[in-house]
């Protein structure tokens, strides 16, 4: 016999279900229950750096839009700096700059879209730095464990490049996957950013 | 990273990597007796990311995110009276995988109603909507780590998986923890509940004792006496390295 390691199990995940939004978004789920609400809109008016966009949609196997998908996302701000006591860069974060969002897809369209700030590049392992990227965590009901991937922007080619996560992905053509694409729509910059569950497109989900 | 001062004061720990995800423990992305999953499974297998500041950093969310009664599903949506059902508290700590309390992190509820009806526009089962429940509420945990809830017991509904599926009673908890990588969306059962043992949702779970840890025993001790009952609920979040040597994310 050994001494016991005496760990804690994690709990383990359930699907997020169908009514998410009764807990997570309830002004989606179609009542007013709480006085303040988390919502798509990640930077606050005083936060700088350039505005952006994000939309896109999350299909299912069938090339099915998935219409009740609730995404969360976290992101820098343009400095490159985490609004998060153990970011130690000596940078500036702005008061209203959380950095971090909850967005429900269309109940009908099955369309997500997030309203933020392009972010900086951040600090990466060994030294390195990483291209500016949103993280993102995917539920729904019948997805039994928080998908976790990374958005970044297409107009990052030469940091993409260098990126270590991105470099990580054997497949090269597989990296595309994580690549937001850039246009300009009514004034606005606008990225589009869908995420395939399965198929041909599969986006890189990550074990973090 | 972060310098951690233990209780002694004179050892100075570093805190560093989040632990590797147990995926024994873990339901797998495709569960086809849990038939939803099915086209929503990736295929292709994970790539392992070792952490970066990305990973390790998560948001962080205080009072002013709160209100004074959105931990009492009994009363934050309260109309004409209280919701109809049995009046239950929901407690314990959330913990990390070394058993230390997580302090101040947000854990969000939601859950049916006494009949088994949830609150939102996509649910038709003919249950009837409580005028006085909500069903949902959020709190953030104490310096130790531990919340509460108050609020009544839902209902088992039916669901389309089999012709003849029902869920067991269940509320739906959310969970941060300091970073991202620890985001936990679970649901905790009751006591003494048949149903669990048959649900295709709670199947999904490889593991028996894992299955087992997702049902909160009837605690009399935190009941309030011709009150309500209470059930004791903890949850685990990945717990992080902490040694003497350092695995420095920055290089040597
Ligand atoms: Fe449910």
């Amino acid at each position: 016999m050994v001494q016991p390691l005496n760990y804690f199990k994690e709990t383990a995940s359930q699907t997020a279900g169908p009514y998410v939004h009764i807990g997570l978004a309830p002004d989606y789920a179609g009542f007013d229950i709480f006085e303040t609400n988390f919502s798509n809109v990640v930077a606050g008016p005083d936060t700088k750096g350039e505005r952006i966009k994000i939309e896109g949609r999350v299909f299912d196997g069938t090339g099915a839009p998935v219409r009740d998908v609730l995404i969360e996302s976290w992101q820098a701000n343009s400095d490159g700096k985490y609004s998060h006591p153990e970011d130690t860069q000596q940078k500036p974060v702005e008061k209203d700059f959380r950095g971090w969002g909850r967005i429900c897809s269309d109940f009908e369209t099955g369309v997500f879209t997030i309203e933020t700030i392009k972010p900086g590049p951040v600090p990466g392992r060994n030294g390195k730095t990483q291209a500016p990227h949103i993280s993102l965590w995917i539920v729904a009901r019948g997805i039994n464990i928080g998908l976790q991937t990374r958005l970044y922007f297409s107009d990052e080619t030469a940091a993409n490049g260098e990126d270590q996560v991105l470099n990580l992905i054997e497949q090269e053509d597989r990296r595309k996957t994580l690549i937001a694409q850039r246009s300009e729509r009514d004034g606005e910059t606008v990225y589009s950013f869908d995420i395939y569950l399965q198929g041909d497109n599969e986006t890189v989900f990550f074990d973090v | 990273m972060t310098i951690e001062r233990s209780n002694s004061e004179r050892t100075v720990r570093m805190a560093g990597e989040y632990f590797q995800r147990d995926r024994n423990l873990q339901p797998p992305a495709y569960t086809p007796t849990y038939k939803t999953s099915v086209t929503r499974s990736p295929q292709k297998a994970l790539l392992s990311l070792e952490q970066s500041l990305s990973e390790l950093t998560g948001p962080v969310f205080n009072h002013n995110d709160l209100g004074p009664l959105d931990h009492d599903m009994i009363l934050n949506y309260a109309k004409d009276g209280e919701p109809i059902g049995q009046r239950i508290i929901v407690h314990g700590r959330v913990i990390d995988e070394s058993g230390h309390g997580v302090p101040n992190t947000l854990v969000e509820a939601w859950q049916a109603n006494a009949g088994g009806r949830y609150r939102h526009k996509k649910d038709t089962y003919l249950a009837p909507i409580d005028p006085n429940f909500g069903g949902c509420g959020r709190c953030l945990t104490d310096d130790e780590g531990y919340y509460f809830f108050r609020t009544i017991k839902p209902g088992p509904y039916p669901w389309r998986n089999y012709v003849n599926s029902w869920r067991p009673a269940h509320i739906h908890l959310s969970v941060f923890g300091p970073s991202f990588t620890q985001r936990l969306i679970t649901q905790m059962y009751f006591e003494g509940d048949p149903l669990i043992d048959i649900c295709p949702i709670v199947k999904t779970i490889p593991d028996e004792d894992a299955i087992k840890r997702l049902v909160a025993p009837l605690d009399l001790n935190a009941s309030i006496p011709l009150d309500c009952r209470a059930y004791k609920f903890d949850i685990v979040l990945r717990g992080r390295r902490s040694t003497l040597f350092e695995n420095r994310l920055e290089g040597n």
